[in-house]
């Protein structure tokens, strides 16, 4: 066994880690020249990475910077579906085109084989809702069921008729947009997508743990820095056992986290039962972990951890909107029951 | 022992259900139940029905302008209002102020600040907490040096919730600076107008643009504003933090908040089937409706040990960390049933609060109102203040 970052994801993560404290400008072409993106995908696509532990390198420096330049949402998950129908990436690694995927629907809630949207030839007519970074999109990849019932992805412009964007701020910073399709011109990317939207999904949910693990040592290091500096009573808070022990019980969650996205990791590229057991452990327990980390760092900085304008609310805010992605604590420990049962 | 409210409780509950029936608005309750901000225009117009009723001052005595209800009237009354979703009363005259200058005013204090409060001619906030004391009140530093027959004031308060709507402030100043640190306090009543007072928003993680700073640069303010004796004012703020905590439960705010659970559950979809009916929801809706259950109890053994207009005592701090305990665990039970459109988030500080947001499940703005209600356990004396509190009392002879 061993537990070191190989020397390539080590220097991943030192070159990500300078170039989020340099507090860039245009931060994805950046991120493109620097490799970032390329990161994400294998190396037969034109990437030089894209295993779990790739993921987890990059995903938990951005979570630990106080950006989400939304690589998940207009890079990794449609990205790899593009891979899994056959279609190049390299637009998306060069940092020219951004995608989309408006896959959630209302009555979906976080179940990933629910889909109401209707492809009839190559129009498509449904509602798609919370779609993260459609905005920002060049290109959307939009689920829809065909006639016999199977759920097939479709590559639909920005502009097509039919097609209407409703975009809005979202709590844990960026925007989404409810999504809506009046019998809008379509082109069929794949035929029988679940098995692939269950791996892309599995690959964004790593990433997205892996960002909240980042973004919970940051609002570790934060309270241990005010419980350190803050003084009532004549003395910092931190001496004061009644915050000290709950300190230490969050360090044990956020190990207890750590390993939870090291072992989603490890098992990305498992047969689909075994990976799946994998994420749902853990966004189950960075679930429960992450809702403690949040609420007792805000807790332990009292008001000012409330300000938008001191950095600590904005982790906690983060750390807890990702649970109303990909699965909730309660979904997830319900996959993982099925799934060991 | 009798668990049944008197015939009389009975008819209580239903006059004062008539009275929010004919009385609020949908469209201001609907505000309420929605989460959304409210307007300064919402707050003054549900007092002045209150007041027109005699209904604003429920613990006041009679002779003040109150309606002198005993513990269990009040509590029929505080659930009855959250029940309806009428919004709350702004308690820093009412709960506040008024109970402190009752006890500790003079007659011409009485007689000219508590029918303003009443009628709105005042909207009084709190100058409490300053950046260097939070939970530990007494370090506060805002200085008051008496010249003539005025203090000069200067000095920096913070939290001061909805003071942006205020034209007068109840401040704690350090009028002794040489005394140990809990003697050397005044309690002053500071008129926003006078020149040297600035105040500057503070924007919370929900958008919210409810607390702020208040400045007090050279501020003078007349001795008559001076409450009871020089150098006494911690005697009185203890006083008025312990009437702070006399709702502290909010039992009426979490039932309300629980129905509004069920209502979101209800509505949102599980493979097809309402929320509420999937075993892990249902389980932790019913465990926190259990909770609340015997808490309502425990809230009316305490204030019913008090005597009317008096507060619990060091029972209060129990109420609080409960009640509290309970209320957050309802309003991330809410953020929980929404699912993915708890996400769609506007801002009241940066874009007013109608922006349009996508709210299918007609929830209201509960993720708002999760991060929001972090401050339930941190104001009003922080819950580890308050087991700090109750600790010292059950190990006073350790």
């Amino acid at each position: 066994m061993n537990f070191e970052l190989t020397e390539e994801r080590q220097m991943l993560q030192d070159t990500l880690r300078r170039f989020l404290a340099s507090d860039p400008a245009d931060i994805w072409a950046q991120m493109a020249g620097l490799g970032i993106i390329g990161a994400l995908f294998p190396e037969q696509s034109g990437g030089f990475g894209g295993a779990g532990f790739d993921l987890a390198v990059v995903f938990e420096e951005i979570g630990r910077a106080d950006h989400d330049p939304g690589l998940i949402d207009n890079a990794l998950l449609p990205g790899m579906l593009m891979l899994a129908a056959g279609r190049d990436v390299e637009g998306v690694i060069s940092g020219e085109v951004k995608l989309g995927l408006a896959h959630a629907e209302l009555a979906a809630r976080y179940d990933l084989d629910w889909v109401e949207t209707r492809a009839d030839g190559d129009r498509l007519t449904g509602e798609k809702t919370v779609v993260v970074g459609a905005e920002d999109a060049n290109l959307l990849i939009v689920s829809a069921r065909v006639a016999d019932g199977e759920i097939s992805l479709w590559l639909v412009q920005p502009d097509a008729p039919g097609l209407t964007l409703n975009g809005y701020g979202i709590a844990q910073g960026g925007r989404a947009a409810e999504v809506s399709l009046n019998d809008t011109p379509a082109e069929l990317l794949m035929d029988s997508a679940l098995p692939a939207i269950r791996q892309a999904m599995a690959a964004a949910t790593l990433a997205q743990m892996a960002e909240t693990l980042g973004a919970m040592e940051t609002a570790i290091e934060l309270t241990r820095d005010y419980l350190g500096t803050r003084k009532q009573f004549g003395r910092p808070i931190g001496s004061f056992q009644a915050l000290a022990h709950r300190f230490v019980d969050l360090m044990a969650e956020l190990e207890q986290a750590r390993s939870a996205v090291i072992l989603a990791a490890g098992h990305l590229e498992a047969e689909p039962p075994v990976r799946d057991l994998h994420i749902s452990a853990a966004k189950n327990l960075l679930g429960r972990a992450g809702r403690l980390v949040a609420e007792e760092t805000i807790q332990m900085h009292g008001g000012i951890g409330m300000t938008e304008e001191y950095a600590l609310g904005r982790f906690a805010k983060r750390i807890t909107m990702a649970d109303h992605r990909f699965g909730d604590t309660d979904h997830h420990l319900e996959q993982f029951i099925a799934l060991t049962a | 022992m009798d668990l049944n409210f008197t015939a009389q409780d009975d008819a209580f509950r239903a006059e004062v259900r008539g009275f929010l029936t004919e009385t609020l608005p949908d469209a201001l309750a609907d505000k309420v139940r929605r989460m959304q901000p409210l307007a300064k225009d919402d707050y003054i117009f549900w007092h002045a029905k209150l007041n027109a009723r005699g209904w604003l001052a429920p613990d006041w005595p009679k002779r003040f302008g109150g309606a002198e209800w005993n513990a269990v009237e009040r509590h029929i009354f505080e659930e009855e209002c959250a029940l309806a979703h009428a919004p709350r009363v702004v308690p820093f005259g009412l709960a506040m102020l008024g109970p402190v200058l009752q006890k500790f005013g003079s007659e011409a204090q009485q007689d000219h600040w508590l029918p303003r409060i009443l009628d709105g001619r005042d909207w009084w906030c709190q100058g409490y907490s300053e950046p260097g004391a939070g939970s530990d009140l007494a370090a506060l530093k805002t200085r008051a040096v008496r010249d003539g027959d005025h203090y000069v004031v200067t000095g920096q308060k913070t939290w001061t919730t909805l003071g942006q709507h205020a034209n007068m402030i109840f401040c704690l100043v350090r009028t002794d600076p040489g005394a140990k640190k809990q003697e050397g306090i005044s309690f002053l009543l500071i008129d926003m107008e006078s020149p040297g007072v600035e105040v500057r928003p503070i924007t919370l993680i929900d958008g919210s643009a409810e607390v702020n700073e208040v400045w007090f640069t050279d501020v003078r303010v007349p001795v008559e504003n001076l409450v009871g004796k020089e150098n006494e004012g911690w005697t009185y703020a203890k006083y008025l933090l312990t009437h702070e905590r006399t709702n502290i439960a909010g039992v009426g705010f979490s039932r309300a908040g629980l129905e509004t659970v069920k209502r979101i559950a209800r509505r949102a979809q599980s493979r097809g089937r309402p929320l509420l009916e999937n075993p892990h929801f249902a389980a932790r809706v019913a465990q926190v409706e259990i909770d609340l259950m015997a808490m309502a109890t425990t809230n009316l053994r305490i204030v019913s040990q008090a005597a009317a207009g008096q507060a619990p005592g060091v029972g209060s701090s129990l109420l609080k960390i409960k009640g509290t305990q309970i209320r957050q665990e309802i309003t991330d039970l809410a953020r929980r049933a929404v699912g993915p459109h708890a996400m769609p988030f506007a801002s009241e500080a940066l874009e007013g609060s109608n922006a349009p947001l996508p709210d299918p499940l007609d929830a209201g703005a509960v993720a708002g109102s999760y991060f929001n209600n972090r401050k339930l356990s941190i104001f009003g004396g922080s819950n580890e203040i308050q087991r700090e509190i109750y600790a010292k009392h059950l190990m006073r002879d350790a």
